[in-house]
């Protein structure tokens, strides 16, 4: 808990109190809104040719693209493409793995994202990571939200309590939970969970978030929901998104990236990519010739 | 392309089919590309393979109904000569000469001090070497090469024959490699904290200075206080205070010197059963409380309890690895991408999710602890222990050894005395494999 002095830092960017809450706005088409706002091009991350490899195999070679703020930016790529390794070099996830290494530049704003020093804690605090299958712990719903804020927090209760609130609100998860807050968070269908998921990363107050295929194991209810909560979420955060469907990237993003082996072909706004790419393999790709 | 038919008849049938077309030579490419590789023949009957099953079945159930029967007469027998001596007095009183009230009733604390000091010790140290052989590997080479030796030693270790361990023990405990002996060749410890010593007289008399309006000759028994185990003997003058051993506890009296000569008791073994330790003659003697503590151990319960630790420290780390593998690596990323230090990971997430597992693990652990005779007996020898122990340092029995005792001797009146002991050590044991299934079954419900 050595983060516990510096609350101010944690503390959510939306004000805490639900009667303060924002409504829910019906999702805007979200290319209005960067011809509303062209002018916010502020990159969040900075990547200059990162190469990764898991011991002698490389897996990403000479990366370089930025992440802009408050947007959200797709990964796509056949499987293996090396797109969920960077992800996870973003929040340094990848230090599980003994094998793994990277070189080049990685930058969130002006930490160093590679560097050994780098507190892993804070990062993970300010770059918050949504898993492919939903893993909440095995406790219950207020326990699973709750965990991340205790961690880094020093709360009284009630604060506490204003804030899983707050989380599960903006995960849109709230209205179907709050009357069981202290069931077991694995009795909740898999949707449910990963809105849970998605509540406890943001929980803790992050700047950026990171999705890794977040709605593979889902029904395309719950993945309709998870879209929409991304689309409610771009306004706050920076959104990385992984995922192997085409009509989610499409729907959901403002950028994409498009990997293939190890590499980037092709980085540009959405609307460009679906519509008129730039190299053959990404035409062919999105249109399901292989991949 | 015909469907592949699954039973033995229709593959019988199609016997003469084959050899009137020799297949794949006089095919043309396009039929060999159209043909399947799923040759009808090839196909097994199925009946075969349905009796392999049933028999594999009957051997299963045959083995099986086998181990429980042996299980069934083993109890049997145990429980036809066991019930009828199992009485109070087998569990409370002292295992005496005479069978009638002979009872296990040291044994039984010596059982409880050892285990539950042994599970004390091993426990943490176990559970805490898993965690870090499970949760903080090392990165680098040189680490994961130690760690990878680790881990092959306690392997190997949980193989070791257990009185293997109980001859380490003797000497890594009891005698602590002799590096603590004293030079004058005195048997007594080097360190020795928490006792007193006394010297010990008896007196035959009626001494009307001591004991007014008692006039019947009677054994007294007089303790002085000495500095030390080794200190030179004390030699009683006229005027000196002396302890006087009565039933309840030491009382202070003055002494009157006597001739020496005179006070020797006729009775050798009148004084051994009346003198304040019971077990001492007259001579030096110690009186320890509680807290007593000594260097080198002897064979104490702490020895006891630190051999068996060796014992079942390996199978403690290898459960405890076990039901730290088995929590599933999404949750530590979960708990890990929240930004909890491993630490907080191993508290908050993985603990908390193994400890079913390793409960049951360790309980196991333990009650292998608690039947473990073949340590005991070398570090603690057969010893003939009246008393339950009262402190870490006191000599103590255990109850298997004083089974093994029993069974050894030629009467048979111990012989059922023994079987009461053994229903009394199954009963422990039963009922701790019980609350450890117990224990499994209630974290679980609650974690899920």
């Amino acid at each position: 808990m050595s983060n516990a002095v510096t609350t101010p830092r944690c503390t959510p960017r939306q004000p805490l109190r639900p009667t303060q809450e924002p409504q829910t706005s019906p999702p805007t088409s979200k290319m209005q809104a960067d011809k509303a706002n062209p002018s916010i091009t502020n990159n969040a991350i900075v990547m200059n040719n990162l190469s990764s490899w898991y011991g002698n195999h490389q897996a990403l070679n000479s990366i370089s693209l930025n992440v802009q703020e408050n947007k959200v930016t797709a990964f796509i790529g056949p499987s293996g493409c090396g797109k969920s390794t960077l992800l996870r070099w973003i929040n340094r996830m990848n230090d599980t793995i003994q094998t793994a290494r990277a070189t080049g530049n990685l930058h969130l704003r002006n930490l160093d994202l590679l560097a050994s020093s780098t507190d892993l804690v804070d990062l993970r605090r300010r770059v918050g990571i949504v898993f492919q299958k939903p893993n909440p712990f095995p406790k219950s719903i207020f326990e699973n939200v709750a965990f991340g804020p205790r961690l880094h927090m020093k709360l009284k209760r009630s604060e506490l309590m204003d804030i899983v609130e707050w989380s599960l609100r903006k995960a849109a998860v709230w209205d179907e939970v709050k009357d069981r807050l202290h069931a077991p968070a694995l009795g909740l269908s898999g949707g449910q969970q990963q809105r849970l998921c998605i509540a406890r990363t943001i929980a803790v107050g992050p700047e950026v978030l990171l999705m890794d295929e977040p709605c593979s194991a889902l029904d395309p209810g719950s993945t309709l929901a998870i879209e929409e909560l991304m689309n409610e979420l771009r306004h706050q955060y920076t959104i990385v998104i992984v995922t192997h469907n085409m009509q989610q990237a499409s729907r959901c993003s403002d950028e994409t990236a498009f990997f293939f082996e190890g590499q980037l072909v092709e980085m540009n706004d959405t609307q460009s990519i679906f519509t008129n790419p730039t190299s053959k393999r990404t035409e062919d790709y999105i249109s399901g010739r292989f991949g | 392309m015909s469907a592949p038919k699954n039973t033995s008849k229709k593959a019988t049938d199609s016997e003469p089919v084959r050899n009137t077309e020799p297949r794949s030579q006089n095919l043309s490419e396009a039929a060999k590309q159209s043909q399947t590789p799923f040759d009808k023949d090839k196909i097994l009957t199925t009946d075969t393979r349905i009796a392999k099953d049933l028999w594999f079945r009957r051997i299963c159930v045959a083995t099986a109904s086998a181990s429980v029967l042996i299980l069934a007469f083993l109890l049997v027998s145990i429980l036809t000569t066991g019930i009828p001596s199992l009485s109070w007095t087998l569990l409370t009183s002292s295992p005496e000469p005479d069978p009638v009230n002979a009872g296990l009733w040291p044994a039984l604390m010596g059982t409880l001090w050892v285990c539950s000091l042994c599970a004390l010790i091993t426990l943490p140290l176990g559970i805490g070497t898993a965690i870090l052989i499970e949760e903080f590997k090392p990165r680098n080479v040189i680490g994961r090469k130690i760690f990878h030796l680790i881990q092959l030693n306690i392997t190997n270790l949980a193989g070791v024959p257990s009185v293997v361990y109980g001859i380490l023990g003797l000497t890594a405990f009891v005698s602590m490699f002799s590096l603590f002996e004293n030079n004058d060749g005195n048997m007594g410890p080097r360190v020795e904290i928490g006792a007193i010593h006394y010297d010990q007289f008896s007196n035959l008399a009626s001494d009307p200075f001591l004991d007014t309006g008692n006039t019947d000759v009677r054994e007294r028994f007089f303790l002085f206080p000495v500095a030390s185990r080794n200190a030179a003997p004390v030699v009683p003058e006229t005027g000196m205070l002396a302890y006087e051993n009565r039933e309840s506890g030491l009382v202070q009296v003055p002494i009157i010197a006597i001739d020496p000569f005179s006070q020797q008791p006729s009775n050798d073994s009148d004084i051994l059963s009346r003198t304040i330790d019971q077990t001492s003659a007259p001579g030096r003697i110690s009186k320890k409380n509680w807290y007593y503590f000594r260097i080198p151990f002897g064979r104490g319960v702490i020895a006891g309890a630190l051999t068996l630790m060796l014992v079942i420290l390996p199978v403690i780390i290898i459960s405890t690895q076990e039901a730290l593998r088995a929590v599933p690596g999404t949750l530590r990323a979960a708990a890990l991408g929240l930004g909890s230090t491993p630490w907080q990971v191993v508290w908050n997430v993985t603990l908390p999710s193994a400890v079913p597992g390793i409960m049951t693990g360790s309980i196991l652990a333990i009650s292998r602890s608690i039947g473990e005779t073949a340590p005991i007996l070398i570090i603690a020898g057969i010893v003939y222990i009246r008393s339950a122990p009262q402190h870490l340092m006191d000599d103590y029995t255990v109850m298997p050894l004083q089974i093994y005792n029993w069974i050894s001797r030629p009467q048979e009146e111990f012989h059922h005395i023994a079987a009461g002991g053994i229903l009394v050590l199954l009963a422990i044991l039963l009922t701790f494999n019980a609350v450890a299934v117990f224990i499994r079954h209630r974290m679980q419900s609650k974690l899920n």
